[in-house]
């Protein structure tokens, strides 16, 4: 029995019909704006309920000057299936307001997430409620700036030689 | 060094030279490197030490990944700030005397990468002594560089502790 994606995606909408404001599809890619309150709640369906088992990556936007609220984060998965059209992806976007730049773990339903979430945590400074180990991944732990933010300057070394010389006077632990 | 002539020391057979002349023939002609490869300069830098190039020829092919048996540190690849102190550390583990080659754009200046992360050129923090251009660069200029290495033990030295 062939699903489908528009199939599994309109019984997504209508479940969700509260908590999706937004959906917008490209070229076979579809994209779901889903409120913040209930994002955790809909991600426990998505995996359970919808079978999107794989998640592929998480990461956001930051949209400075450009648009309200700044950021935005972006999740994409994936559902496997016998069939090829049975194989899904969805992106799901979540707004996150200015005063709060903060939105739940996802972590406890896949446990992938949890480097990619310190990845975003690192970069964009986009906290995680209720992540097991919420440390920088990449950039050392004294690190103050989040780099991908879009004011900051990319070519600014400070901090890091701050970091770097800090680590030859202490030395390792 | 010179080769002795005089019959009455026993004629030719025997040379005759100074500590330092023979440590220092013996340092530049059994170079061990330890590789610091961090990114597509050290794939090339396998290649000159594998079958084709062969550093082995000029007497630089054991090379340790072990910084307390070498004395040849080739650096090749991006250098971030958060590596640049272990790459510190591994040089301060070198025992005396011990020469740096910096190999490819990245080790010499940063390369590609002028970014908040990356090191412009690692003598920000380790004494280099020969920088190879190149992104990466051709085998037979880490071959040159190793003989510059060379060139340079011949005639600074180092001294005998």
């Amino acid at each position: 029995m062939s699903i489908g994606s528009e199939s599994i995606i309109d019984s997504i909408k209508s479940r969700f019909d509260s908590s999706i404001y937004e959906s917008d599809s490209f070229r076979d890619e579809s994209t779901l704006f889903v409120k913040k309150d209930s994002f955790l709640q809909f991600c426990r369906s998505l995996k359970q309920d919808f079978k999107f088992t794989y998640l592929i990556d998480i990461t956001a936007v930051d949209y400075l000057d450009i648009r309200v609220p700044r950021y935005e984060m972006v999740y994409l998965f994936h559902r496997f299936g016998h069939d090829y059209d049975e194989n899904i992806r969805i992106r799901i976007k979540v707004e996150l307001e200015d005063s709060d730049i903060t939105i739940d773990s996802i972590t406890p339903i896949w446990s992938g997430a949890n480097w990619l979430e310190r990845e975003v945590l690192d970069m964009f400074g986009i906290e995680f409620r209720g992540h097991p180990d919420p440390r920088r991944i990449l950039m050392p732990e004294d690190y103050k700036p989040h780099p991908l933010r879009k004011d900051f300057d990319v070519r600014n070394r400070q901090p890091s030689k701050e970091s770097f010389e800090k680590e030859l006077k202490e030395g390792f632990e | 060094m010179a080769v002795n002539m005089n019959s009455n020391l026993g004629g030719d057979g025997f040379l005759t030279t100074t500590i330092n002349n023979v440590a220092n023939w013996g340092r530049k002609n059994s170079l061990w490197p330890m590789p610091f490869g961090t990114a597509c300069c050290a794939i090339e830098m396998m290649g000159v030490f594998a079958s084709r190039y062969d550093l082995s020829r000029f007497g630089a092919e054991a090379v340790r990944f072990s910084p307390r048996q070498a004395d040849l540190m080739i650096v090749s690849g991006t250098i971030t700030y958060k590596l640049a102190s272990v790459c510190r550390r591994i040089y301060d583990q070198m025992p005396n005397p011990k020469w740096v080659i910096a190999m490819g754009s990245c080790t010499c200046g940063g390369g590609p990468f002028d970014s908040y992360a990356v090191v412009q050129g690692i003598d920000e923090f380790l004494p280099v002594d020969v920088y190879v251009g190149g992104c990466p660069p051709r085998p037979e200029a880490l071959i040159d560089a190793v003989i510059k290495i060379q060139k340079k033990i011949e005639i600074e030295g180092a001294p005998i502790v």
